[in-house]
C-alpha cells in the first residue's frame, strides 16, 4: 500500500539512471542515513559504538571489496585479510614516516599500495581461474604476512611486531572519542560505498559482469580481459587496504600481523557470501551478520549466565551462529541481500499478492 | 515458505535485544565489588582459557563464602569469552568498564591482547595487570602508570632461565660456545624475548638461533627436521603456547633430542602440555612463578568452601594444575590489591585509579603470603611507583612420573642486564609517544 511506484514517471535519462529510482527508497535511505549520521552517535553508548558499529562498518568496506572481486568480477580470492594487511602497515609506515601527511590521505595512500600489490597477485587470474585461483590467492596471503613478519622495516622494528597507530587528525582536530571515530568511519563507508555503486553501474562494472558470467563471451565482444580483471583486483585490494588501514587506526589501535591471519580472509568471504553476491546492499548484511551476531549471541546468552556452564555457552556461541549460517544459506542461497530483494517485491504486491 | 517464519524469527530476536539492552541497566550491583573475568573457553587455547576463568572465580567464590568478600564488599563478576582474539578482548572490555561502580582492574589475558588494550585502558584510568605476560618494558612504571606486567617479566624470565641452563652445565662460564634454540610462537608473545636473547648470547658467548611457529603450531616437522639434522643445538628454549607445546615436544623425540635439554618457558609448562605428549614428555623441563599441587591452605580452602560445596567451576580434579594455580596467583595478587585500595580509600567498592595506587605501594613479604596460605604458591614481591614487576624469581620444574617435580631453587632473574633493557625500550615508546615520565621520586 505504502510501498507503491504508481504515478511515478522518469521523464529524463537522470532520473531513470538514479541509484534509488523508487521515491520510498530514496526517502528511506536518506533518512536512514541521516539517522546512522545524527541520532546514532547521541543515542547509541560507548560500547555499541566502538565495540559493535565501528568493526561492522570496517569490515562492510573489505566486504565490498571482496564482492567486487568475488561477486561483480567472479574471480574468487582467499587474499582478502593480506590486502588488508598491507593497506594497515602501508598507512602505518606513511603515518609514522611522513607525520605530516593528513589522515585521509595516509588511508587513500594505503588503499593505493594495497591496490598495486593487489594488481601484481591479480596476474596469474588470466591464466588460472577458479579453485586454482583462489590457490594462488591464498599464496599471496602467507606470502604478505610473512613479509610483514619478518622484516623489522615494516614494524619499524618493534620487538614484538606490534604496531601501535599514531594519533589522527582530522583539519586539525583529534579523532579520539568513538563518536568522532564513528562519524568519521561513517563518511569513509558512504564514500567507499557510493563509489562502488556507481563503479558497478558503469561501463566498466558491466565488464566485470560480462567477465564472471563468461570471459570466453565478454572476450568475443571485445573486452581486454586482462585489463579487467587487473582492475577489479587494484578495485577490489584499494577497499581492502583502506579497510585494513581503518582497523588499526580507528578500531583497534594497534596490530600485530596475526591480526590478519587467513580466519579474517575467511570471515570477509562468509560475508560476501551470507550478505549476497554482486550486491552493495549485501556487503553491509553479511558484515552485519557476521560482525554483530555472534557479539548479539553472547549478549543475550550471558542473560542466562549464571544457570548455564561457561563452556557450554561459550561453545554454544559458536553452534548457534554456525546453525544460523546454514540455516540462511539454505533459505536463501543467494544470500541476504536477495532476500531484502524478495521482502520489497512482496511488499510491492501487498496486500493483493497473486 | 521461510518470508514470514524469517520476519518473526527477526522480531524475536530484536525483541530479546531490547530485552538485554533494558536489563543491562536494571540490575544494582552498586554496593558490590566487580570483578571482570575475560578468558577463552573455545579455541586452540581453552586449555589454558578455562582454567583462568575458573580458578580467578573460584577464588572470589572462596572469599565470598570465608570472608564474606574484601573487607567485607562482596565481589561479583561477569564473564566474557575472549577466542584468545585481540578483538574479542576489546570487545570484552569495553563491554565491562562500567558494570558496578567501574571496572577495578583488568587482566587481558594475552599479550597481543595487553597491546590492544593498554593505552584504551590507560585512558580510562583502568590498571591492566599482566602477571607473568605482557608488555616486559611497562616493568617501567614511570611512562606506563596504568600498565602492571607484576611478578616477573618475560626479560626477566629469559635471564633466569639462562642462569638455569648455566647451572646445568656447571655454570655461566661453560656457556659460551653452546648452540641454543628458541623455538616461538610467531607472534607478540612469542617474539618478546629475542632482543634479550641476543644480548644475552653476546654477553655469555653462545649461538643463539630463533625458529619460528606460525599460529597454532601443529605444522612444526620442517623446523625440528632442521634442528635435529642441521643445526644441532645444545639447548632448546620452547617458547610455545596451547596446542604449539605438545607438538614440539613430541616432534622433539621424532628427532631424537633429548627432553631434558628442551626447557619450556612458563606457557610450555603445564599438564595441559605434556600429558597429550604422552611418553615424549617425560624429563621435559619447564620454568614456572609458582608451584602446583593442591598442598597449600589456600587450595584446601578452595576445595572446602566452593568444592565441597559443588559450586566449583571446573571439574574437581583440575584444581592444583600449574594453569589453576596461575590463576589463583593472579586471583591473590588481584584482590590483594583491591583490598589495599580499600585500606586507603574505604571499605566500599574501589575504581580503577583507586586501585592504581594501590599498586603502586603493594608488596607480599613471606609473613603476608603466609597468612593467605600461599606460602611457596606466590613468590614475595613489592611493586613501586618506578618498578611496575616486583622482582619476583622463577623456579625450574621437570614432568616426570605424571607431575611436575621442583628441581631447582628459586632462582634470582638479572636485573642489571634487564632493567636498562626496559629502561631503553619504553624510553623509546615514551620518544615515539610523546609520553613525559613521570617523576616517581617525588611521589608520582
Amino acid at each position: 500500500m505504502l510501498y507503491r511506484e504508481s504515478g511515478q514517471y522518469k521523464s529524463s535519462y537522470a532520473a531513470d539512471q538514479a541509484i534509488f529510482p523508487i521515491r520510498q527508497d530514496r526517502w528511506g535511505v536518506i533518512a536512514a542515513l541521516l539517522a546512522i549520521m545524527f541520532i546514532v552517535p547521541l543515542v547509541a553508548s560507548e560500547y555499541l559504538l566502538h565495540s559493535v558499529l565501528i568493526p561492522f562498518l570496517i569490515l562492510s568496506v573489505a566486504a565490498m571489496g571482496l564482492n567486487i572481486l568475488l561477486g561483480y568480477c567472479g574471480q574468487i580470492s582467499l587474499g582478502t585479510a593480506g590486502f588488508m594487511a598491507v593497506g594497515a602497515f602501508a598507512a602505518y609506515k606513511f603515518a609514522t614516516g611522513m607525520s605530516y601527511l593528513p589522515t585521509p590521505v595516509v588511508f587513500v595512500l594505503a588503499g593505493l599500495v594495497a591496490a598495486a600489490v593487489g594488481v601484481f597477485f591479480g596476474l596469474p587470474s588470466l591464466r588460472i581461474k577458479g579453485f586454482y585461483l583462489a590457490v594462488t590467492t591464498l599464496g599471496a596471503h602467507f606470502f604478505i604476512e610473512w613479509v610483514i613478519t619478518h622484516f623489522g622495516w615494516f614494524t619499524n622494528y618493534s620487538a614484538s611486531g606490534v604496531i601501535s597507530a599514531p594519533k589522527i587528525f582530522l583539519f586539525g582536530m583529534p579523532i579520539e572519542s568513538a563518536e568522532s571515530r564513528y562519524m568519521f568511519t561513517l563518511a569513509i563507508v558512504i564514500i567507499l560505498a557510493l563509489l562502488m555503486k556507481n563503479l558497478v553501474r558503469s561501463a566498466i562494472g558491466r565488464a566485470w559482469m560480462a567477465v564472471r558470467d563468461m570471459d570466453v563471451a565478454a572476450e568475443v565482444i571485445g573486452i581486454n580481459l586482462l585489463r579487467t580483471k587487473l582492475i577489479a583486483f587494484a578495485v577490489s585490494s584499494f577497499y581492502c587496504g583502506i579497510a585494513g588501514a581503518m582497523y588499526v587506526f580507528l578500531y583497534l589501535g594497534t596490530v600485530e600481523p596475526q591480526g590478519f591471519d587467513i580466519n579474517r580472509a575467511f570471515q570477509v568471504l562468509f560475508m560476501v557470501i551470507i550478505g549476497g553476491l554482486g550486491s552493495v546492499l549485501g556487503s553491509f548484511l553479511g558484515a552485519a551478520f557476521i560482525v554483530m551476531l555472534p557479539i548479539l549471541i553472547t549478549n543475550v546468552a550471558s542473560i542466562f549466565g549464571s544457570a548455564i556452564p561457561t563452556h557450554v555457552l561459550s561453545n554454544a556461541e559458536l553452534i548457534v551462529f554456525g546453525a544460523l549460517i546454514i540455516f540462511f544459506l539454505i533459505v536463501e542461497p543467494a544470500g541476504l541481500a536477495r532476500l531484502w530483494q524478495i521482502g520489497k517485491e512482496k511488499l510491492r504486491m501487498w496486500p493483493f499478492p497473486y | 515458505m521461510g518470508l514470514k517464519r524469517i520476519a518473526v524469527g527477526f522480531a524475536a530476536l530484536a525483541a530479546l535485544t531490547l530485552s538485554w539492552a533494558g536489563g543491562a541497566g536494571a540490575e544494582s550491583e552498586e554496593d558490590m565489588q566487580f570483578f571482570p573475568v575475560n578468558a577463552y573457553w573455545t579455541g586452540p587455547y581453552a586449555a589454558g582459557g578455562s582454567a583462568f576463568g575458573g580458578g580467578l572465580i573460584d577464588y572470589m567464590k572462596m572469599l565470598n563464602a570465608r570472608d564474606g568478600g574484601i573487607n567485607g564488599v562482596k565481589l561479583f563478576w561477569e564473564k566474557c569469552e575472549t577466542q584468545y582474539q585481540n578483538d574479542r578482548i576489546i570487545e570484552c572490555y569495553e563491554r565491562m568498564k562500567h558494570r558496578g561502580a567501574g571496572m577495578p582492574l583488568f587482566h587481558p589475558m594475552s599479550t597481543g591482547g595487553t597491546y590492544a588494550v593498554f593505552e584504551r585502558a590507560w585512558k580510562d584510568k583502568i590498571p591492566v595487570l599482566t602477571i607473568g605476560y605482557g608488555r616486559t618494558d611497562a616493568s617501567d612504571g614511570s611512562i606506563f602508570p596504568y600498565l602492571f606486567p607484576m611478578l616477573t617479566n618475560y626479560w626477566s624470565q629469559n635471564t633466569a632461565k639462562i642462569r638455569f641452563i648455566g647451572s646445568r652445565v656447571g655454570g655461566m662460564e661453560n656457556l659460551s660456545g653452546l648452540k641454543l634454540a628458541n623455538i616461538y610462537h610467531d607472534s607478540a608473545y612469542g617474539k618478546e624475548t629475542i632482543p634479550v636473547l641476543n644480548r644475552q648470547a653476546e654477553i655469555y658467548g653462545f649461538e643463539v638461533r630463533h625458529f619460528p611457529v606460525a599460529h597454532p603450531g601443529l605444522d612444526q616437522k620442517a623446523i625440528w627436521l632442521q634442528i635435529g639434522r642441521q643445526y644441532k643445538p645444545d639447548w632448546v628454549i620452547l617458547r610455545g603456547w596451547g596446542v604449539m607445546n605438545p607438538t614440539a615436544i613430541k616432534e622433539a623425540q621424532r628427532v631424537g633430542f633429548p627432553s631434558d635439554h628442551l626447557v619450556g618457558v612458563w606457557w610450555s609448562g603445564a599438564e595441559e602440555d605434556t600429558i597429550p605428549a604422552g611418553s615424549a614428555a617425560e624429563g621435559y623441563i619447564a620454568a614456572g612463578f609458582h608451584a602446583s599441587g593442591t598442598d597449600f591452605d589456600v587450595i584446601q580452602d578452595i576445595l572446602k568452601y566452593v568444592y565441597d560445596e559443588g559450586e566449583g567451576e571446573l571439574p574437581r580434579e583440575r584444581v592444583g594444575s600449574i594453569y589453576y594455580n596461575r590463576a589463583i596467583v593472579w586471583a591473590i595478587v588481584s584482590t590483594e590489591a583491591l583490598r589495599k585500595a580499600m585500606d586507603m580509600f574505604g571499605d566500599r567498592p574501589v575504581i580503577g585509579t583507586e586501585v592504581q595506587q594501590a599498586l603502586e605501594v603493594l608488596s607480599l613479604d613471606p609473613a603476608g603470603i603466609e597468612k593467605l596460605g600461599a606460602t611457596g604458591l606466590v613468590p614475595p614481591f613489592a611493586i613501586t611507583c618506578d618498578d611496575h614487576e616486583g622482582g619476583a624469581s622463577v623456579l625450574f620444574m621437570q614432568w616426570t612420573d605424571g607431575k611436575w617435580n621442583q628441581i631447582s631453587d628459586w632462582i634470582e632473574t638479572d636485573q642489571d642486564l634487564v632493567r636498562p633493557m626496559v629502561e631503553a625500550s619504553a624510553a623509546a615508546y615514551a620518544a615515539e609517544k610523546g609520553v613525559t615520565p613521570r617523576d616517581c621520586a617525588s611521589g608520582g
